[in-house]
């Protein structure tokens, strides 16, 4: 069900009904007006309104929305690009105030990404859901090559103290870049250990 | 700063025309009161208040901006 044809005495009134059968609001379509309907020839016979209304990709087009609203309310000059693949859909933020919007360790970044996610997943029933990521001036790739550096000087470490470390704490993504770059270590394991929001990761010898 | 939290409410809620946001201004602070309709309560606080939790610091980073401390309350 991604188009419907509807007909009604008006054009709005054809767009409504499919709006009521898609469930969706305005924004979320595209609509192609096939008859604008009216009064016939003379005024004597009145033609219906047909429309084609083309559901737009609603997952995309309902974090793009709410991106741009979150940005505007917060009074901030940030653009973003979008990469799509088959199940992520990436925005890329740009612009000046974009460290506001990245926050102590990405805490800010993260909140919105949880928050476009929770608002683009009403739309789930509509067609496979694709998770969303925000990343803003390469702040994850960068955070991903010092973590990974942080782990490798940590496992040196624990080899030669033969101590464990216990790590601050992380979010889920972060302990699995420390878990991922340590995973073929000859010398040293990792777990995690408490809680969330305070779950650690620990490193200790094997 | 209550236009952010009304914006983020209403994209979350099945009913935005229920949501309401109340400004408090003091001094060094301002308090935030957020209203939805009785069923979106669980919309707006979320699987152990992670929600809530988001909202609060998308806040607090606008907030650093106009360097005031802000308190989001949902009532």
């Amino acid at each position: 069900m991604k188009e419907l044809i509807r007909t009604g005495k008006t054009v709005e009134e054809a767009i409504n009904l499919a709006l009521k059968d898609f469930g969706v609001p305005r924004d979320m379509v595209e609509v192609e007006v096939l008859d604008e309907g009216g009064k016939g020839f003379l005024g004597l016979i009145s033609k219906q309104a047909i429309v084609k209304v083309v559901l737009k990709d609603v997952i995309k087009e309902s974090a793009k929305n709410f991106l741009k609203q979150v940005i505007d309310a917060m009074k901030l000059d940030i653009t973003f690009e979008i990469e799509e693949t088959e199940d992520t859909i990436k925005f890329n933020l740009q612009g000046k105030n974009v460290g506001l919007l990245i926050g102590r360790r990405g805490e800010t970044l993260d909140a919105l990404q949880y928050l476009v996610n929770v608002v683009a997943s009403k739309y789930k029933g509509y067609e496979r859901y694709r998770r969303i990521i925000l990343d803003a001036g390469n702040y994850r790739k960068r955070r991903e090559e010092t973590l990974t550096r942080l782990a490798r000087k940590l496992a040196k470490k624990v080899m030669e103290t033969k101590e464990s470390i216990e790590l601050e704490p992380m979010t889920p993504n972060e302990r699995r870049i420390i878990h991922l770059a340590l995973q073929d270590h000859p010398y040293v394991e990792t777990y995690s250990e408490g809680e969330e929001p305070n779950r650690r990761v620990i490193i200790a010898l094997k | 700063m209550g236009e952010l939290v009304k914006t983020i409410a209403k994209a979350l809620v099945d009913n935005p025309d229920a949501v309401e946001v109340n400004e408090i201004h003091g001094h060094q602070s301002i308090i935030i009161e957020l209203k939805v309709a009785p069923e979106d309560m669980g919309k707006v606080i979320g699987k152990q208040g992670r929600i809530a939790q988001a909202i609060r610091t998308l806040v607090k980073a606008a907030a650093l901006k106009e360097k005031k401390r802000v308190i989001v309350e949902i009532i």
